[in-house]
């Protein structure tokens, strides 16, 4: 499928080209401000809703699983040998399974996306629920509190951090893994990433692959920065 | 009881608690941990459930909120079964206060003490009043500590914590397991005193379990020995000391229960000798002071007289060694009445 790398590198409108264009420097900053509007803005969205739609499809699911798992725990092998098993399959190797069934379509893509999210998501959020301390369950249940109420006021936020923890890693992980799936012409910084690979143009590929880091790691922050703002307790300590 | 009233929470003031042959058989063991458990505790009193591990005191308190439920027999509150209400209802209506005192870490002072009243919806501003009276009453900072986490807090805050929350709905019986086991020896005595002086100004109904005999004098109104889950003794911790019913009990309680007697009676229990004319004699104590206190200061001091001062300091009579010493005697257990 990929056609290997150009002998010449394919410079776009090389006539007008800066001097770093036409020389294929390894980064040519002004032609990536100048593009960036056409070439880049749009692919980037495309990923950040690729990861989007994902990690929180994989959530729901994850977290429904891990729920059940907690009060029945029969469910927690089989559905942990499921995730794990779909998280073996190469990534390259799974965009491609899709293709016969769900032709060469975003939903193809997020089918394998969201496969990968399971293990971590669904393991970390029954981590959490089962670390819970003991003593606040005892006292929650003398109070009087419901299963329902011990669930959703004291089980779930203190499992938060695990919680969120799981999603930082599935989230930074779903947007590196993104890129390949513009393997199957879904879009996203996988598709700047392939075109530069067949035509050499090193800026293009440079670019792609820095906004994808920045994409994780911008992501990863405001997902920090959102559980600081649930878990006050989490930092209180000892005046 | 009209069924209007039966169908009452419970809440407010002290109830009265009574087991009636209360049984517990945990499925596949043989011996009950609990065996036809009957007592009865007045409102507003202290009874001490104590004994050996395995004694079944843990179990027999948790039968009454249904943490474990009855195999046998019946527990009421105020004459209503415990069988008879919700669960949630029954555990709302009683304080809970255990060694690991569970605080929930995520919740803040107020939102720690407020959730059983959170539970029966009650508004917010009646809450945080209740909390800031409750942080009042447990020797706590009523405005600087609501806010705070119990993480913020040490283990004996953490406590007074907890029996805060225990009382917030103005539960009208307190289950406590062992409520100050986990901390220091001074500061498990601070707590002890003020949980009694706060019990004396909110009287409720408690049930306390401990292992620690000196504990048990020292807190209940009663104390129940109870040993392989059966009832071996129930009485005043005076009688308990004085009387053990049996070896067992007389093992239990330590050979130096005479000495744990004196704890029990304060100076001004005992009948006073007039104070001479030409004044004080011996060291000079007021009348809330432990006999048992008052003898070793006696004893320090090389005394045979002590004057004992009135609320205001004044010298109200004396007393003479041997009045305290002959109290635990064998032939003078009931110089003192209650």
């Amino acid at each position: 499928m990929i056609a290997p790398i150009a002998q010449e590198p394919v410079i776009p409108e090389f006539e007008r080209a800066s001097e770093c264009i036409r020389e294929n420097r390894q980064f040519c900053f002004d032609w990536f401000v100048d593009n960036f509007d056409r070439e880049f803005a749009p692919r980037l969205l495309e990923h950040i809703e690729l990861t989007a739609i994902a990690v929180g499809i994989g959530f729901a699911i994850s977290f429904t699983a891990a729920l059940i798992a907690y009060t029945r725990g029969w469910f927690e092998t089989p559905f942990a040998l499921l995730a794990a098993f779909l998280y073996t399959i190469p990534s390259l190797a799974f965009f491609q399974l899709m293709v016969p069934i769900t032709g060469l379509t975003v939903t193809s893509a997020e089918i394998a996306l969201v496969s990968y999210t399971l293990l971590i998501l669904f393991r970390n959020t029954l981590t959490g629920l089962r670390e819970v301390p003991e003593d606040a369950r005892v006292a929650a249940r003398a109070m009087g509190l419901t299963q329902w109420q011990l669930l959703r006021r004291v089980e779930l936020p203190l499992a938060l951090p695990a919680i969120v923890a799981g999603i930082r890693i599935a989230t930074v992980t779903t947007i590196s893994l993104a890129t390949v799936a513009a393997f199957i012409g879904v879009g996203g910084l996988g598709q700047p990433i392939f075109n530069a690979i067949q035509s050499g143009f090193k800026t293009e590929f440079v670019a792609a692959g820095l906004l994808a880091v920045l994409l994780a790691l911008v992501a990863d922050a405001l997902l920090v920065l959102l559980q600081r703002v649930l878990t006050p307790w989490a930092r209180a300590r000892r005046a | 009881m009209t069924t209007a009233e039966r169908e009452e929470p419970l809440s407010g003031g002290a109830a009265g608690l009574a087991f009636a042959e209360a049984t517990k058989v945990y499925p596949g063991r043989k011996a009950p941990a609990v065996s036809n458990l009957t007592l009865e505790i007045p409102a507003s009193e202290i009874c001490v459930l104590i004994g050996p591990s395995g004694s079944g005191k843990t179990t027999a308190m948790q039968l009454v909120n249904r943490l474990i439920p009855l195999t046998a027999g019946d527990i009421t509150i105020d004459g209503r079964s415990v069988k008879s209400l919700d669960e949630t209802e029954l555990r709302r209506g009683i304080g809970y206060v255990f060694q690991q005192i569970g605080l929930f870490p995520h919740m803040t002072v107020e939102g720690n003490i407020g959730t059983v009243p959170r539970l029966l919806g009650w508004p917010k501003e009646r809450i945080r009043a209740r909390a800031q009276e409750l942080l009042e009453l447990v020797g706590l900072d009523p405005e600087e500590d609501l806010p705070r986490y119990p993480s913020q807090f040490s283990g004996g805050q953490q406590q007074r914590i907890g029996v805060a929350r225990a009382m917030a709905a103005d539960q009208p019986l307190m289950l406590m397991d062992e409520p100050f086991g986990a901390v220091d020896p001074i500061a498990r005595d601070r707590l002890q005193d003020d949980f009694l002086r706060l019990h004396a100004e909110v009287p409720k109904t408690v049930v306390f379990v401990t292992h620690d005999i000196d504990e048990a004098i020292k807190m209940g109104n009663r104390i129940a020995i109870l040993r392989d889950g059966e009832l071996v003794q129930y009485d005043t911790p005076d009688r308990i000391l004085a009387e053990p019913a049996n070896e067992f009990v007389a093992d239990f309680v330590g050979a130096d229960r005479g000495l744990k007697r004196l704890v029990v009676w304060e100076l001004r229990d005992l009948q006073l000798d007039p104070v001479p004319p030409d004044g004080a004699v011996g060291p000079s104590l007021p009348d809330s002071t432990s006999l048992r206190d008052a003898l070793s200061q006696m004893l320090v001091d090389g005394a045979e007289q002590l004057t004992v001062l009135d609320g205001d300091g004044r010298p109200k009579g004396t007393v003479a060694l041997e009045a305290i010493t002959g109290l635990i005697g064998p032939e003078k257990k009931r110089t003192v009445e209650v």
